[in-house]
């Protein structure tokens, strides 16, 4: 009687729509689409490994959104003064908020948040294995913020563009509201650097310990030699980015938007005063980039596996709030579906609302 | 740091004093506080991530609310203390709050009643705030009558779909409610503080719009096919500064960081 | 469109609920916008985190929720159909036709 399922076509979330045959290969059309710069939507063809790719890159993004709220989380009762709280709760709301635009996009291609979360409880999706380290102290907040969201911006920036047109759109949105993010953190760290001498040291024990992983984790492996990866890594990490690339998923290697995001924050630490724990971060006059230690690839695969302690509480916390909850979203689905069927609202409090129940009870 | 009124002296040197208004206003700003600061317990543990989001929203105006009352407090009380000073640096038996808004998260139903019971009422009183002879008070008043009628929206749509869903939400809605329903009267008090500011016509009267309140939370739950608990008790004490054991560790947990660093800048 | 009490009542994975279009109208003078997508049971619980979600910043000034399995669309199957009619018609466009002034289409009142 009615209707395809029409989120796809409104660019929200729903079923892809039967995929269009017509004149010419689906597979060239497909090409000259991405290769002219336009936008691939919903209901066009798209080769399976694409649609893969952009399911496993969407999800990843959002499942990082929602675990990511959590380092964070954890200091919204604790920050130092109210107008830190206020910036704090504004930010980590955000995170859900762009959790929620990256689940309705990767809908789009055919799956559900469900499944998807189920992935990711279950360990077959990951979020970014940068948030599997924890957050010690307030500092962290702060340096979460100007190092990882910076990084964050730096690898999103390029993704307002990206082939995807549902993915780019909530991309466009989120890097809107992460520049807030990149700044406050920034001023929450200048506020620690121009404060006492114990505010200043833990802001500089915050960015020993994150500095690292914004640039290993949030960039990925490194795909060139000259990032630093053996000559396996870089030809296999290369394929992946050059697949990417052709199918204007990405624009950049890991490498190229790593050098992009050490080159914005040397400058930044040292207006901070603040040493990023890299003794061989110096100016190259010669490139007009910063040069630092190359990433060392087979440190952080532990931290990528699932077989950590903050992988597993990261996970833990996020299952345990998924199944705490079940009773309520049951309930909400049963209040709906009886006001669609149109059944008059049936009390049901049978047994909490009879007589000698109303009067309180220790 | 500051709000964005401007705090600007009433005259050279002297800055009006009124000490029973500066305890009211903390006792009101202290509510939104530490209601806040249970709502942020939630976030990351809600029922689904748009609950996150919803619940810190509604977190988020009240930690607003706390800013401009605990400013003002602190400015009319004698004493020059800013919101900061107030929220971080009293101890817990100088927290004014009403019992209420302490009360633990409990599971999402007992949340929903706490803020069934808080919402109502908030929404009333600033909306009679609103019309006070105070510019300033008063434009507070009608702001945050606005956003708490909307976090009275979100209460009374998950009573109702709580109250309404399935056998199991119901029995955890009802439950919740007999939970809090005691701790509504407190909200409602008048003392020795209050008795003067409100024959003076400064504020208006909390007694007054229970009445209002009584029949609103009445309409909703039995909309809802819930029973309006009786209660054979009130609790009282948080406006004399007589709190649950747990509030000593929300108190903690709220300043341990800025405790933590004396003479820290934020 | 009609999935039926039963089914929705046996779904218990997050994400379940129905699909909500979301369209903002961002400012006065504009028309309602569709800015995305929400998940929720009922129309009243769709328009609380479509508010939620799509108005953290600005100042909207109003609000549409639409399910979406009630968005009705013209399949891609017609697409050709459909759309070929705004193709090969370069007379519908004003710079078809000679300008109403010396000075080109910079000095049409319309411009």
């Amino acid at each position: 009687m009615s209707a395809q399922p029409a989120g796809a076509a409104a660019a929200g979330h729903g079923e892809p729509g039967p995929q269009e045959s017509g004149p010419g290969e689906p597979l060239d059309r497909f090409e000259a689409l991405v290769a002219a710069g336009e936008a691939v939507e919903p209901r066009d063809w798209m080769p399976d490994g694409y649609r893969r790719m952009m399911i496993r890159q969407i999800a990843q993004h959002a499942h990082s959104e929602i675990i990511g709220m959590q380092p964070e989380g954890a200091w919204l009762t604790r920050a130092p003064s109210l107008h830190r709280k206020s910036v704090l709760i504004a930010k980590v709301q955000d995170e859900a908020g762009h959790g929620l635009y990256l689940y309705s996009a990767a809908e789009t291609l055919g799956v559900d948040r469900a499944e998807l979360l189920d992935a990711l409880h279950r360990g077959q999706q990951r979020a970014s294995a940068t948030f599997n380290h924890p957050a010690l102290t307030w500092a962290d907040t702060g340096t979460i913020a100007w190092l990882t969201d910076g990084a964050a911006v730096i690898n999103q920036a390029p993704l307002c563009r990206t082939s995807y047109g549902p993915y780019a759109r909530a991309m466009r949105r989120v890097c809107q509201e992460e520049a807030f993010h990149v700044r406050q953190g920034y001023d929450l760290m200048r506020a620690l650097c121009e404060g006492t001498p114990e505010q200043k040291a833990m802001a500089q024990d915050a960015v020993n310990r994150w500095w690292l992983p914004a640039v290993a984790l949030m960039f990925g492996p490194p795909d060139t030699e000259a990032g630093g990866a053996d000559a396996r890594t870089a030809a296999l990490g290369a394929a992946v980015s050059r697949r990417a690339m052709a199918w204007g998923i990405k624009r950049h290697t890991n490498d190229e938007l790593r050098g992009r995001f050490v080159d914005a924050c040397v400058p930044q630490a040292e207006r901070l005063g603040l040493t990023l724990p890299d003794p061989a971060i110096r100016w190259n006059e010669e490139r007009g980039h910063y040069d630092f230690t190359p990433v060392d690839w087979d440190v952080y695969r532990q931290a990528l596996g699932e077989e950590t302690h903050w992988a597993r509480q990261r996970i833990a916390h996020r299952l345990a709030a998924h199944e705490e909850g079940a009773w309520v979203r049951e309930a909400a689905a049963a209040y709906a579906a009886r006001a669609q069927a149109g059944e008059p609202p049936v009390a049901q409090a049978a047994g909490a609302s009879g007589p000698g129940r109303t009067e309180e009870r220790a | 740091m500051t709000t964005t009124t401007d705090p600007a002296p009433r005259a050279e040197g002297g800055v009006r004093v009124d000490v029973h208004l500066a305890v009211h206003l903390l006792r009101l700003g202290d509510d939104a506080l530490v209601l806040g600061q249970r709502l942020c317990q939630w976030i990351t543990r809600a029922p689904d991530i748009e609950e996150d989001l919803a619940l810190s929203n509604i977190a988020l105006d009240l930690i607003g609310h706390a800013r401009t009352l605990l400013t003002l407090s602190g400015r009319i009380d004698g004493t020059e203390r800013s919101e900061d000073d107030l929220a971080f640096t009293r101890s817990d038996r100088e927290f004014t709050n009403a019992l209420l808004t302490e009360l633990p998260n409990g599971d999402f139903a007992a949340t929903v009643a706490r803020q069934l019971v808080y919402t109502h009422y908030a929404a009333l009183y600033y909306e009679a705030l609103g019309g006070c002879a105070d510019p300033e008070l008063a434009a507070f008043g009608q702001r945050a009558a606005k956003e708490v009628a909307f976090h009275r929206l979100h209460a009374d749509t998950w009573t109702e779909r709580l109250g309404l869903g399935t056998p199991e939400s119901a029995r955890r809605m009802q439950r919740g409610l007999v939970r809090v329903w005691p701790y509504a009267a407190e909200l409602f008090d008048e003392d020795e503080v209050l008795r003067p500011l409100v024959a003076a016509g400064t504020v208006p009267s909390p007694a007054s719009v229970r009445p209002l309140w009584e029949r609103r939370t009445a309409e909703v739950v039995g909309r809802c096919g819930l029973t309006v608990p009786t209660p054979r008790w009130q609790a009282r004490g948080g406006r004399a500064g007589l709190h649950s054991e747990e509030f000593a560790s929300l108190v903690a947990e709220l300043q341990s960081v800025h405790r933590q660093f004396p003479g820290g800048t934020w | 469109m009609n999935q039926g009490a039963e089914e929705r009542m046996s779904r218990e994975r997050e994400g379940a609920p129905a699909s909500w279009e979301v369209f903002l109208r961002p400012r006065r003078g504009l028309a309602h916008q569709h800015v995305g997508s929400v998940r929720a049971c009922d129309a009243d619980t769709a328009l609380l985190r479509a508010r939620d979600l799509y108005t953290r910043r600005g100042e909207p000034l109003s609000l549409w929720v639409v399910r979406s399995d009630s968005v009705h669309t013209a399949s891609p199957d017609e697409r050709d159909p459909y759309f070929a009619n705004a193709l090969h018609k370069p007379y519908r466009y004003p710079q078809q036709f000679a300008p109403l002034t010396e000075k080109g289409p910079d000095g049409d009142h319309d411009h």
